[in-house]
This record gives structure tokens, C-alpha cells and sequence, in this order.
């Protein structure tokens, strides 16, 4: 492969794995807290129809990434009202989100619209358009530097860089701050949390809040920046994904980082490979292709990743002895 | 409560000055249980109070009610003789209560200065605090000699040294009432000593200590008063060396009850469990048994005595087949035994080898069956159950009904989810399946852990019953007491080996220091 397809490559690498690594911390502020999400995918796909809707509607890529987030953040604390308050089953509540957003997104899409479930396309004030950096455009002739910079680095849209600065945020918040670190304790022993004097409840709900709003950034980034509009089940299992790189990154924030772009990867690869003969084998089906990161989940979990130990209390909803 | 009016230290003179703790009227109902009724008891300041009484005498309800866990149904919290409301533990605090649970409130992955300040950080960020925290811990562990590395992660910590973390946590946060429950539990007796130097410790800088057991002993040595629990209501308040054990137990129950165990001489007959070379090396590498041999006679109890960990759970889980050895011999009543087959329970029951689990919910019953279910477990193939595929419920039913009327099981329905007896009676339905059937030889651990004192003198009565009735009884507790007290041979582990033996009438303080690996001839000296 010469070092132009390589940059190619890893340019829609970069582009692939945002929703991923959105979607993911989202999933590692809820699941740190001791609540299991596995409705990342649907909080991803309404917010990509929310953002869709409203950026088609008004014309504004701001208002339709608001909208995506308080779409998602919405069906977060249905999640949180079910599993916090309520103390049922989190598993059961993800998979009915899952279910709600699949249904809700089509049913809304041909009522609203009447084009099969799709949103209208957008205009261009209503997505976010790609930004350059500075003096990108001039380098863009020296050698390996040239296109590192002006076609990797440059040339994405604001959610991208958004997505990557918010891994050493999360990163800063979870080990640094009193709220990180109530945060874990809330995810180890919900307990230990309730007689130091904190609410388990208040703490559990704003970590599900932080989880929609993050949701919401990834879904809203599928229809509105990656996209120029919504169509049916766009995540595409984007959700489930992320959640396996939480997995693989045993819940901490950087390891997460290089979990996504690794799927992101092979997202890449496969798009890019279709097609293409490969010496020995000949011309590998487009289906093996995709379904590659796919396979890969089920690898890499099944023992590559050695013990992951998830939060102690993940999954269990507090109750006081007795 | 005329009586325990009477009893009051708050008539005694010298206490002039408000209480720490006064509890007016205290109400608190789970439903139809009335865990506290009309509670009245004065703490005084810079005093060590103990609380005694049985299982579910609503000892822990009360404290939780005090450091706002719960909320009391009716009645008065005064602090310093101020009334005050306290619906939540931060409120607690905020008046000065600490308390230390019996389960640790701690998270163990993370280290003791995260756990001493978690709920107070002092700011958003943690970098300040840290420091801040860390400043104040080495004072507090210089004044009380507390020594614990802050950096240390919970999990890496003895169970002691946990518990001195939850204590460090209780005094960083102000606290000049601290509340200790079951604090012994978990400890080995020089750690349970220690723990006691410490409240000491704490009772002569000022602080006030409620120490909530049902261990009579640590109560005569530790408290200078102590208050009485009896079916959640106060029965008696006095101070220490104004009462006696046997005092405090007819107390506790309602009636005389005998604390030592009364066994006339064993008369051993041969060997019947043999056990040769017996070593196992867990996953991780690490020689869990290390040439163990030794031989038990019929009509004998043989003790073994350790700190958790040094080898007595494999012992059990080995001989009883749960788990198998790397080598060694065993021979049961002269039949030698495979001890490299796994999975061999079945078998060895059917040699007549009857095993007591030391954790009753991990190992002795299935929480979620029935009671008769449970009276069954282990015993399902018996022709007397059913025939091939089906169970004779009604069978069934009919021995459980029979053990529950031995060993006064309660409530005695044996239709009742096993999850839903008191820990004391989910203990006497697993010793009434194991022990009933007559077996030639009986592993038991911990027999009374988690019971009552009314229980456990019946279920002490019952282990010498059988064994003067011939059955060969190993017997293994945390609890030396109840060793020495029913052993007739005591043998030490330590590091996974056999590193004496004693007869019953060692002292503790011997036994004491040979758990802790030091040699029989050091401790001879």
C-alpha cells in the first residue's frame, strides 16, 4: 500500500471511530457509575434522528445537535428512572431502549417526512462542514509531513476534534476530580458511598446524564457531520461496538481510545479493501469484509483481553440492607 | 424498664455533665417486626458502652437509626443534650457520629486515602484535598498509633488493618462518638486485642465508644458499661464491673444458660479418619496444604485451631471431597480413598463422612429452595425420598417437620425459602441434615458462626452427644473458645501446615502464638 492510501486509510479511520469513541465514554461514565448500558445504540440512533429532523426543519446544525442531545439524554433517564429508581433490571431497560429508538426513529421518519423513514437532506447550514487548520493548505507538498497534517489532521469537522479532546477530559475527570472519584466508588460499592454521606441515586442519575449527552454527540455526529441526513438503523450496531470497546479497554478511558480506533480500523480496511484482489486468495467477498470488525468483537473478547473486571456493582441497583 | 431504670449509671453522681448520646423513645418497624420498641439509653461522654444481645435483638437497627441509615418510626436523638434529627448519615456525621460497620463500607480497589476521603474531598478538584488528607491522616495516626500506608490499596490490606482504615475514616470526619459493630468478627484474638487498646485509647482522649457485640468476653474486658438487648427492647444497662458473664447471658436470652461446654472423658476408639502427606498447591502457585497428617478416633473431637487462611478451608474441602489434593493419603475407617478424583462428595458421604460447610450460604444450602428441599441436599438419591425420576414430597416433608422439632428450627414451616430463616437457624437446618444421619465421621466448620447463645450451647451439647456416641468429629473454628472448649486434641495450622498439637487445656495466649507461626519450643519459653 503506498503512504497516500495509508494516510487515506487512516483519515477514515479517524473519521470512523468518533462515534465509537463518543458512544463508548458515555457508556464508561454510566457503566463506572455501577449502571450497565447496553442502549447506547439506541440513545445513538435516536439523537441521529433528532439532529437530522431539527437541522433539516430549521436549518441550524447547533439546533440539531441540541436536539439530538436532549433526545438521548431523555431516553437516559428513562434508563436511570428504571434502573436507579426503580431498581429493575438494566439489561432489560437497555434492550427496551434499544427497541424504542429502532421504532420510534422510523415510525416518527415516514410520519413527519414520507420518505421512507429517511429525514429530507440536509442543507449545508444545517451539518457541521469540515474545518481547516491553519496554513494547511501550504504544507500540503512537503514530504510525509505534508499530508500527515493537511489531510489526517486537517479537514474534519468540529465533532472529531471535539470526540478526541473528550478522552483526556473523561480521562481528567475520572481520576481527578471529587466527582470521578465518587463516581468509581459508586461502581465498586454503592454502600460505602451511602453511609460517607452521598446520594447513590443523584450520583447514578448524573452519570446517566453525562452517558445521553454523550450519546447524543455520537448520534448527532452520524447524521449531521458524517452524513447530510438520518436513514433507518443508521447506527448499524455502532452502539453494541462501543460498548465492546469498553470492554476490551476494562473501562478506563485511554486503553478506550486505542480500542476504537483499532475498530475503526478495520471499519476502514474493510471499506477500503472491497474489491480488491488479495494476493493468494483473490478477491475477498464485501461481506467478509464487513463483517470483519465484527468477528473481531467476538475474538478479542473471548480471550484476548485477558480478565476484564468490570465495576462491582455494576448492573446491581442499590438497595439498603435488609 | 423499671428495673433497667434503676441499674441507670445516669443516677451515679459523677455523671453531672449531658450524655453524648441519649436515645428517648426510640420506635423502628420492618413491617410487622418490631426491631426497636420504646428505647431509652444514656451514653455517657468519654466512655466505652457495650451493647449486647442475641441475633436480630435489634442491636445494629438501633445504631444504624443513630447514624441515620434508617429512620426511627418515633422517639428523640439528643447529642450533647440537644435534640437533634438525624435522616442521613452526612447528618450524622455532621453531629459527630462515626461509625464503623461490621461489614466494611470500603472500595476496595481503591487506596486507603480514597477511601478516607471520599464525601470529603474538600473541593472539585482532588489534587488539594489529597494533600490536605494526607497531612491529617499521619496526625491522626501519630496520636491514636494508627498505622496504616495511605497509599495501600484496600484489597491488598489484612482484614485488620481494613478495619483501622474504616476507623481512620470515622475519626477524619470528626467523629466524637464512634460506633463499632460486631468489630471482632473478622479478627484474630491479638488483633481483637489491639483493636481494644485503641478504643482505649480513644475513651481516654475524651471520645466516647459504643462497642456492639454478642461476644460476652470482649464486653467484660473492653466496655465500662454495658446495656442489654433482648427482642429489640433495652432490658438492662449497667456498668461492666458490676456484672458477670453468666449474668449478662441469663440476660440476653431470658434464661439460665451454660456457657461452658459439660463433657466427661472422651473415650477414643480407633482410628477412623486417616490422613497421611495430604498438600495442594492452588492455581496461582501457592502451597495451600503442606504435608498435613494426622489421625482422628472414634468418639474424639479433634480441633483445628488458625487464622482464616492458613489452610482449614482446604483441609475441609479436601476431605470432604469438594476439592482435590495434589498427593497424600486418606483412609476412612481403614478404606483407603482416591483423593486426586474430583468431584468425589457423593462418594465420600456414602463411606459415611458428613460435611458441615463453613459457609453455609456458599457451600451448606441452596437459599432459594425450601427448607425441606434444603433438608434434603446431598441426601436427594435416598431410597426413602421417592423412587427413580420422582420425589415423595410428602416424605419430604415429613423429615423436615422431624428436624425442625429437634432442633427447634424457626419459624417451623418447611415450606419457608431457606433464604428466609436467621442465619442461626439456616445453621441448625445444614447441621440437622449432616448430623441426624448417623454418620462415622463429621467435618464441621465454623458450627456457630452467626448464632445465637441459646443455640449454640444446644448445638455444643449436640457435637458431644455424637461424639460419645462414637463419631469422629473434626472440628474447625475461628473462634478459640469453642475450640478449647469442645476439643479433646487441638491442632494448630499455619501456613498450611500442622505446627503443633495441644490438648484442650492450653491456654489461649499459647495457642494464640502458635497460629502466628512462631515454634512450639519459642512458645513453650
Amino acid at each position: 500500500m503506498s503512504f497516500d492510501a495509508l494516510i487515506l486509510v487512516l483519515d477514515s479511520t479517524i473519521r470512523l471511530s468518533v462515534p465509537l469513541i463518543l458512544a463508548a465514554l458515555g457508556g464508561l461514565f454510566s457503566e463506572r457509575a455501577g449502571v450497565f448500558d447496553i442502549g447506547l445504540e439506541g440513545k445513538m440512533l435516536i439523537a441521529a434522528f433528532a439532529a437530522a429532523a431539527v437541522g433539516a426543519v430549521y436549518g441550524s446544525a447547533w439546533l440539531g445537535l441540541g436536539a439530538g442531545i436532549l433526545a438521548s439524554v431523555a431516553l437516559s433517564l428513562v434508563h436511570g428512572y428504571a434502573s436507579i429508581s426503580q431498581r429493575g433490571s438494566q439489561i432489560v431497560s437497555g434492550v427496551a431502549i434499544n427497541f424504542l429508538a429502532a421504532g420510534l426513529t422510523a415510525f416518527l421518519g415516514y410520519a413527519w417526512f414520507s420518505r421512507g423513514g429517511q429525514t429530507p437532506p440536509l442543507p449545508p447550514s444545517g451539518r457541521f462542514q469540515t474545518l481547516t487548520l491553519p496554513f494547511a493548505d501550504a504544507v500540503r507538498d512537503v514530504p510525509i509531513f505534508g499530508p500527515i497534517y493537511s489531510t489526517l489532521l486537517s479537514g474534519h469537522n468540529l465533532l472529531v476534534y471535539l470526540g478526541f479532546l473528550a478522552v483526556p477530559l473523561t480521562a481528567w475527570i475520572i481520576y481527578r476530580t471529587r466527582f470521578g472519584l465518587r463516581l468509581r466508588a459508586v461502581g465498586e460499592n454503592p454502600a460505602a458511598v451511602d453511609t460517607a454521606g452521598i446520594s447513590v441515586a443523584w450520583l447514578r442519575y448524573r452519570a446517566v446524564i453525562v452517558c445521553g449527552i454523550f450519546c447524543g454527540l455520537a448520534g448527532a455526529y452520524l447524521s449531521i457531520a458524517q452524513s447530510a441526513g438520518f436513514v433507518r438503523d443508521m447506527t448499524a450496531g455502532k452502539g453494541f461496538i462501543a460498548l465492546a470497546a469498553l470492554i476490551f479497554a476494562k473501562w478506563r478511558p485511554w486503553p478506550l481510545l486505542g480500542a476504537c480506533l483499532l475498530f475503526g480500523l478495520l471499519d476502514a480496511a474493510a471499506i477500503r479493501l472491497q474489491g480488491v484482489s488479495v494476493p493468494g486468495i483473490g478477491e475477498v467477498p464485501v461481506q467478509f469484509m464487513q463483517a470483519l470488525p465484527y468477528i473481531l468483537v467476538v475474538v478479542l473478547l473471548a480471550g484476548f483481553i485477558g480478565k476484564a473486571v468490570p465495576p462491582r456493582a455494576g448492573g446491581v441497583p442499590y438497595v439498603k440492607e435488609r | 424498664m423499671t428495673e433497667a431504670a434503676l441499674r441507670d449509671p445516669m443516677r451515679d453522681p459523677a455523671a453531672a455533665r449531658p450524655p453524648a448520646i441519649e436515645l428517648v423513645g426510640i420506635d423502628k418497624s420492618f413491617g410487622p417486626v418490631r426491631a426497636n420498641r420504646d428505647i431509652h439509653l444514656r451514653i455517657e461522654k468519654g466512655t466505652i458502652h457495650g451493647i449486647v444481645g442475641e441475633n436480630g435483638a435489634g442491636k445494629s437497627t438501633l445504631m444504624s437509626i443513630l447514624y441515620g441509615y434508617y429512620h426511627a418510626d418515633a422517639g428523640q436523638i439528643l447529642v450533647d443534650g440537644k435534640p437533634i434529627d438525624i435522616r442521613s448519615p452526612d447528618e450524622a456525621i455532621a453531629a459527630g457520629i462515626g461509625m464503623v460497620f461490621q461489614h466494611f463500607m470500603l472500595v476496595d480497589t481503591f487506596t486507603v486515602l480514597e477511601n478516607v476521603m471520599l464525601g470529603v474531598e474538600g473541593g472539585a478538584r482532588l489534587k488539594g484535598g489529597a494533600a490536605k488528607v494526607r497531612a491529617e491522616l499521619q496526625r491522626l495516626e501519630r496520636d491514636f498509633v494508627l498505622e496504616v500506608d495511605p497509599d495501600a490499596r484496600i484489597e491488598d490490606l489484612p482484614v485488620g488493618l481494613q478495619q483501622r482504615v474504616e476507623i481512620l475514616k470515622a475519626l477524619y470526619r470528626g467523629a466524637e462518638t464512634l460506633i463499632l459493630d460486631e468489630p471482632t468478627g473478622v479478627l484474630t484474638p491479638a488483633e481483637a486485642d489491639h483493636l481494644f487498646r485503641i478504643l482505649a485509647q480513644l475513651r481516654d482522649q475524651g471520645r466516647t465508644v459504643i462497642l456492639i457485640t454478642h461476644k460476652l468476653r470482649e464486653i467484660m474486658e473492653a466496655t465500662d458499661n454495658v446495656s442489654v438487648m433482648r427482642r429489640g427492647e433495652i432490658v438492662a444497662t449497667m456498668k461492666t464491673t458490676e456484672t458477670s458473664p453468666a449474668a449478662l447471658a441469663e440476660e440476653m436470652v431470658g434464661r439460665r444458660v451454660l456457657l461452658r461446654v459439660e463433657k466427661a472423658e472422651a473415650k477414643p476408639g480407633a482410628p477412623i479418619l486417616e490422613v497421611a502427606d495430604l498438600s495442594l498447591t492452588d492455581s496461582r502457585g501457592v502451597k495451600r496444604l503442606d504435608d498435613v497428617s494426622f489421625d482422628i478416633r472414634a468418639g474424639e473431637i479433634v480441633g483445628v485451631a488458625g487464622v482464616a487462611g492458613n489452610g482449614q478451608s482446604e483441609l475441609m474441602e479436601v476431605l470432604s471431597g469438594m476439592r482435590k489434593a495434589d498427593g497424600g493419603r486418606l483412609a476412612i475407617d481403614g478404606e483407603p480413598v482416591d483423593l486426586t478424583r474430583p468431584a468425589a462428595a457423593a462418594s465420600r458421604r456414602r463411606l459415611g463422612l458428613a460435611h458441615v460447610p463453613e459457609d453455609r450460604h456458599r457451600a451448606g444450602l441452596v437459599t432459594a429452595f425450601s427448607e425441606d428441599e434444603n433438608a434434603i441436599l446431598g441426601y436427594h438419591d435416598d431410597a426413602h425420598y421417592g423412587r427413580g425420576l420422582f420425589l415423595d414430597r410428602r416424605a419430604i416433608r415429613d423429615h423436615a417437620v422431624r428436624h425442625i422439632e429437634q432442633y427447634d428450627i424457626r419459624p417451623p414451616d418447611p415450606r419457608l425459602k431457606a433464604a428466609n430463616f436467621s442465619g442461626g437457624n439456616q445453621q441448625k437446618i445444614v447441621l440437622a441434615r449432616e448430623m441426624e444421619r448417623g454418620p462415622k465421621i463429621l467435618i464441621v466448620g465454623q458450627p456457630t458462626r452467626g448464632v445465637d447463645i441459646g443455640a449454640i450451647e444446644f448445638i455444643h451439647a449436640r457435637l458431644v452427644e455424637m461424639r460419645d456416641a462414637g463419631c469422629a468429629i473434626l472440628l474447625v473454628s475461628v473462634e478459640l473458645d469453642e475450640i478449647r472448649g469442645l476439643s479433646d486434641r487441638i491442632l494448630v495450622m499455619c501456613g498450611g501446615r500442622i505446627v503443633g498439637e495441644r490438648g484442650p487445656e492450653a491456654s489461649e495466649a499459647e495457642l494464640g502464638l502458635l497460629m502466628t507461626g512462631i515454634s512450639s519450643t519459642e512458645a513453650a519459653q
